[in-house]
């Protein structure tokens, strides 16, 4: 199976081309720049260099949040785009996953960390089991305080992996210690032959209802469902 | 005649809508997802949310359009997206979708100016002929736009702080109406008399150039004024001394405008073309004033957003081969011409 995997969650973009468990090919930036000009422009010319046509892809893979809302939905968009324009399989992986799944340690947990402005962070926690990476939590968005408190209160080490961990490193250092500690610096990228291969074991999506899983709810949203309990799950697109 | 049938796309505000359209004047198919419903849940459209639909729909949207033109990706010619002006996070969702299709089925991308959509939506209704002036009125814009010929925009006049529609959706609020407020502003002012004569901005001076938000400071004066009073205004009368203010204004320069650049044709386009108002009195005033100039006005089904527009806008740059590369971004700020 030929897979295409995109991740466009934060700063850094990253694709790759799979075929199977092999790594055809592999572009990773991590510079200040807009997803929505590079993204295409690398993914043709990724194709071009490996010369396989898009057609020959059997599966784009995703990674669906959490992350920059914008940068999620245009690495979202454009899988699923592709997914549904040329009938292939579309699958989602979570990006803390992504994240998590470069660190090779069995024997702690490994916390991916994006920040998420004002003191917040998504993150979520990860463990290998039987050589499989797990959840051991779902994904979540807290503040860095609170999830340093919660692990806190856990046995065993944790391992920081991320771009973003060196933000928040000091915050996890003053409630565990030396329990905790950060990854290697080659491992705190998101790569996405690592993305393609976990998306090779995971399940497909429906295409048309992919949306990203941006794990909070736009402000205005949140204020207008804590107001309308009761109206929580209408539709409110219509086709006119 | 050769038949080149285009695939557009539009995105740039709260709707979701994709097109397949014949040489740039037939529609084959228009779907069009509203999120109106949505957003009349916050007293305007909140960007992020926009954005969050839009992703929602696109697929299904681009799938229902062409199911329903009965057309496959080798009929084709060319894939046609909105670039701007509009909502950045909005505009980002409909152009990546052109892009992954574009690409998909090597097919050309084309980048289309939201306005000129407006513009060419008139195409559906009859020919255009050039000189032609284009009043273009809506949410976002006020302009009054000269094309010499297909394709070429020269903007003679536009607003120089609120646009038509905007003040329109700020007076709606301050009568207490529901987002958004232009229609019912519309049928009020059918049902009441221009008696506050509110100020005509710009009238009388020497450009085409508009301006509504000292009209929108007057209107709220008058409002809250009377509220200190106790004094009880009658909202039809209001709704109509408004309205009576924003068209005249419009009328009066664009026939200046009409009869300046000695025209052919005169166009109405953008969403507050759907205004019942101001087709009226523009109808009047340009058969009066004007009976040499056509005067064109699209059908309301098409002032709205829409991508059968794009798709007509887009055939003129598919005709000239002014593609677009795959670094295609948005851009919210995207001016005519």
């Amino acid at each position: 199976m030929k897979i295409l995997a995109i991740d466009t969650s934060n700063q850094a973009m990253s694709i790759a081309v799979l075929e199977n468990e092999k790594i055809l090919g592999e572009l990773t930036t991590n510079i200040k720049r807009n997803h929505s000009e590079s993204l295409m422009p690398a993914i043709d010319g990724l194709m071009n260099d490996l010369k396989i046509e898009i057609q020959e892809i059997d599966r784009v893979v995703a990674a669906k949040g959490p992350g920059s809302y914008t940068g999620l939905r245009i690495g979202v968009t454009t899988a699923k785009t592709l997914a549904w324009t040329l009938q292939k399989e579309l699958v989602g992986v979570s990006s803390l996953k992504v994240l998590a799944a470069n660190a090779t340690s069995p024997d702690r947990y490994i916390i991916p960390v994006m920040d998420a402005r004002r003191g917040n962070i998504y993150t979520g926690m990860y463990r290998f089991i039987d050589g499989k990476l797990t959840a051991v939590e779902s994904d979540t968005h807290i503040s860095a305080e609170k999830w340093a408190e919660y692990l806190s209160k856990k046995d065993g080490e944790f391992l920081l992996i991320g771009e973003d961990q060196q933000k928040h490193i000091e915050t996890f250092k003053s409630q565990l210690n030396h329990r905790v500690s950060s990854a290697l610096p080659y491992q705190h990228l998101p790569r996405a032959s690592v993305l393609g291969i976990l998306g090779l074991y995971s399940e497909v999506e429906e295409v048309h209802t992919f949306t990203p899983d941006y794990l909070k709810l736009a402000e205005a949203e949140e204020n207008w469902r804590k107001e309308h309990p009761d109206l929580v799950g209408e539709s409110y697109v219509e086709k006119i | 005649m050769e038949k080149n049938w285009i695939l557009a796309i539009e995105s740039s505000c709260d709707e979701t809508s994709a097109a397949v359209i014949e040489n740039g004047e037939v529609i084959l198919s228009n779907i069009v997802a509203s999120q109106i419903k949505s957003h009349m849940r916050f007293g305007g459209v909140v960007p992020e949310i926009a954005s969050r639909h839009h992703v929602e729909q696109i697929t299904l949207i681009i799938e229902e359009a062409m199911e329903e033109a009965n057309v496959t990706y080798e009929d084709l010619s060319a894939v046609a997206v909105t670039e701007g002006p509009g909502l950045v996070g909005a505009l980002l969702i409909g152009v990546n979708a052109a892009k992954a299709v574009a690409f998909a089925h090597n097919l050309p991308l084309i980048a289309v100016n939201h306005m000129a959509g407006h513009i060419y939506s008139n195409k559906f209704v009859h020919s255009m002929k050039f000189p032609l002036l284009a009043l273009v009125v809506s949410g976002g814009h006020t302009e009054l736009v000269y094309m010499a010929e297909d394709g070429s925009y020269e903007i003679i006049g536009e607003t120089r702080d609120d646009a038509a529609g905007e003040a329109y959706d700020k007076i709606g609020r301050v009568l207490g109406l529901p987002y958004p407020g232009g229609k019912i502003i519309d049928e009020m002012a059918h049902k009441g008399k221009d008696v506050y004569n509110f100020p005509r901005a710009m009238l009388k001076e020497d450009n085409y150039d508009f301006s509504f938000s000292g009209l929108k400071s007057s209107f709220i004066n008058k409002v809250h004024n009377a509220e200190q009073k106790g004094e009880e205004l009658n909202a039809n009368d209001l709704a109509a001394s408004f309205q009576a203010s924003v068209i005249e204004v419009l009328v009066t320069k664009t026939l200046r405008a009409v009869k300046e650049y000695d025209v052919n044709q005169l166009l109405l386009a953008g969403g507050v073309a759907a205004n019942k108002g101001l087709r009226e009195a523009l109808s009047d005033v340009m058969a009066k004033e004007a009976p040499e100039v056509e005067l064109v006005i699209p059908p309301l089904s098409l002032c709205g957003d829409n991508a059968a527009m794009i798709g007509a806008a887009g055939f003129v740059e598919f005709n000239k081969q002014q593609f677009a590369g795959y670094d295609l971004n948005a851009k919210p700020g995207l001016l005519l011409g």
